[in-house]
């Protein structure tokens, strides 16, 4: 038996422009801007996960404009 | 290891090298939805393949800078004009996968005629038309497909159907057509939109790949900058503005049952052109008279009468001549829009060497056929010229007395062989029998081959005939002018 990959999403933190259209489309909503946070070079806030929860569904990656912000690994196993 | 991955598509480039601006991202706003649809778009081309076929024609606008982004054939096209390129592009590399991409300020405005007749032709081409009903990137003005009551830069008070008329609805008239095959308007508001929008994307490319011929991609995509909205709004407008005026909807989809085809592309052979231009048919030239040309002083001569007494085919017919007499020539009509009776006239230049310009504005030799032609060129020739007047029909003597001036019944000369419209051949025999510029025996074997009416090359070739004789007969009464028959 091979060990189960969870699935995970990633944003490039200086390629966000921080237009929420991930944040509105994320079912488990676990993608969330943090007004805490530095702003990158282009001058946003960006967008980041949790850390837990995310369905691997993609729908970020579709909703995210910016070819490279968004990478979303779907369930894998680690054979 | 096994785990699948949504990453940005290989079709685009690492890294967006354009000048002055960042390296790694597009330079479209936040929540543009350019970048959903480039992304789609790459996506597709990955999926498929495409890589090395597709060429991408960037218009006018936001999306001007695709080529940074795109790693696949690009082409910047001229504000509107992208499927007139795209059409060149897929004509000329049949096997080439063209995606024309254009927002509403180029398509569905100044592109307007270019997009119609590029579907009606049924360009084998994909066309995405990114529709945010405002001219985005200078600076929010009204478009074409603005809504009704929509504020913008250019519409302060809203739009209105009295000032400015009402959005155009671009992907309906475009599926009024025949030709195009799968025609769609999708939307970016939402997540079901988006995916909506992938299909279409897909399945207007894969319809290219199969050859099936038009393939039209309408996409409403929010403008936040433009509107002046944050992204949740401007989705809110797409959804509550937008889509009850444009809605999403696929308006034709013949992909299954259409047989697609090929454009044809034809290349000419030298032969066809001469043929297709009726060039060509003179034969052979006459033996090469070195002496005679090199000796050849250029002319310029104007034939001018009503149109359909033949002055422009005397001039053609007279250039012809001295081209195969292996002179420089060069002739160059001039006529209204009338096909008969409005008043033409035909520059015609003779020379030893290569003719610089066509146009004759001091005639050496001047032809005219009717008053009106008299009357308008008679102070043009230059002075110890010679005007030929078609004495049948203008009544009036010439008020220039430092040219030749020889009153000829042209008209009547022909209507005697029962050739009235024949004038214009015996004009050319009683000038060249007068004028010895050519030879006249050369003139008649040429008469044939140059008229468009081959059936009548022998009536034209009496009515030359008639021309010189009547110049031999008359020679008495007439003064030759030394300049023009030395």
């Amino acid at each position: 038996m091979s060990d189960t990959l969870s699935p995970r999403v990633e944003i490039v933190p200086h390629l966000c422009k921080s237009c929420q259209r991930c944040v509105e489309v994320c079912k488990p909503a676990v993608l969330e801007t943090n007004l805490e946070r530095a702003f990158n070079e282009l001058g946003y806030q960006w967008v980041v996960y949790s850390g837990d929860g995310c369905t691997g569904c993609g729908s970020c990656f579709y909703a995210c404009p910016e070819p490279g912000a968004v990478i979303v690994y779907k369930k894998g196993t680690a054979d | 290891m096994s785990q699948q991955i949504l990453e940005k598509p290989a079709s685009f480039y690492e890294h967006f090298d354009r000048k002055g601006g960042p390296k790694d991202t597009t330079h479209y706003c936040p929540g543009c939805g350019h970048g959903n649809v480039h992304k789609l778009i790459a996506e597709t081309i990955d999926d498929m393949g495409l890589a090395d076929r597709a060429i991408f024609v960037s218009p006018v606008g936001c999306s001007v800078f695709a080529y940074y982004y795109f790693d696949v054939g690009n082409i910047q096209a001229a504000h509107g004009r992208a499927p007139a390129v795209g059409t060149a592009v897929k004509r000329t590399r049949p096997n080439s996968i063209v995606i024309s991409y254009q927002g509403d300020g180029d398509l569905a405005s100044i592109g307007t005629a270019e997009i119609i007749h590029a579907a009606n032709r049924g360009e084998h081409m994909t066309v995405f038309f990114v529709n945010n009903a405002i001219y985005g990137m200078t600076g929010g003005q009204m478009a074409a497909t603005s809504l009704m009551g929509q504020k913008t830069a250019t519409t302060p008070y809203g739009r209105s159907a009295e000032n400015e008329g009402f959005p155009i609805h671009m992907a309906e008239m475009i599926a009024t057509l025949e030709a195009p095959v799968y025609v769609a308007r999708c939307h970016l508001a939402d997540l079901k939109g988006i995916m909506n929008t992938r299909k279409a994307v897909r399945k207007a490319i894969q319809a290219q790949v199969e050859g099936k011929g038009f393939t039209f991609v309408e996409i409403l995509s929010p403008c936040p900058t433009g509107w002046k909205m944050d992204t949740h709004a401007a989705c809110e407008f797409i959804t509550k503005e937008m889509l009850p005026v444009f809605p999403e909807k696929v308006l034709k989809d013949e992909i299954a049952t259409r047989v697609g085809w090929e454009h044809e592309i034809k290349e000419f052979t030298d032969e066809e052109v001469v043929a297709s231009l009726e060039l060509g048919m003179l034969g052979e030239p006459f033996p090469y008279d070195k002496k005679f040309v090199d000796n050849f002083e250029t002319k310029g001569f104007k034939f001018a009468g009503f149109g359909g007494q033949g002055v422009l085919t005397a001039g053609a017919v007279f250039a012809a001549h001295a081209m195969q007499e292996h002179l420089q020539v060069s002739w160059i009509p001039s006529y209204g829009p009338e096909m008969r009776g409005g008043t033409a006239n035909c520059s015609v230049v003779i020379s030893k060497d290569p003719v610089g310009s066509p146009l004759v504005v001091e005639p050496d030799v001047l032809a005219v056929m009717n008053d009106p032609s008299f009357d308008t060129f008679e102070p043009t020739v230059k002075p110890g010229g010679l005007i030929i007047v078609n004495s049948t029909i203008i009544a009036r003597k010439a008020h220039r007395t430092d040219v030749e001036v020889l009153y000829i019944p042209l008209t009547q000369i022909a209507d005697d062989l029962g050739l009235k419209a024949a004038a214009n051949m015996v004009l050319l025999g009683a000038y060249v029998e007068y004028s010895k510029l050519l030879p006249l025996d050369h003139l008649k074997t040429i008469v044939p081959k140059g008229i468009k009416r081959k059936a009548l090359g022998d009536q034209n070739v009496l009515a030359v005939e008639a021309g010189a004789k009547w110049v031999r007969e008359n020679a008495k009464a007439l003064k030759p002018v030394p300049s023009l028959t030395a």
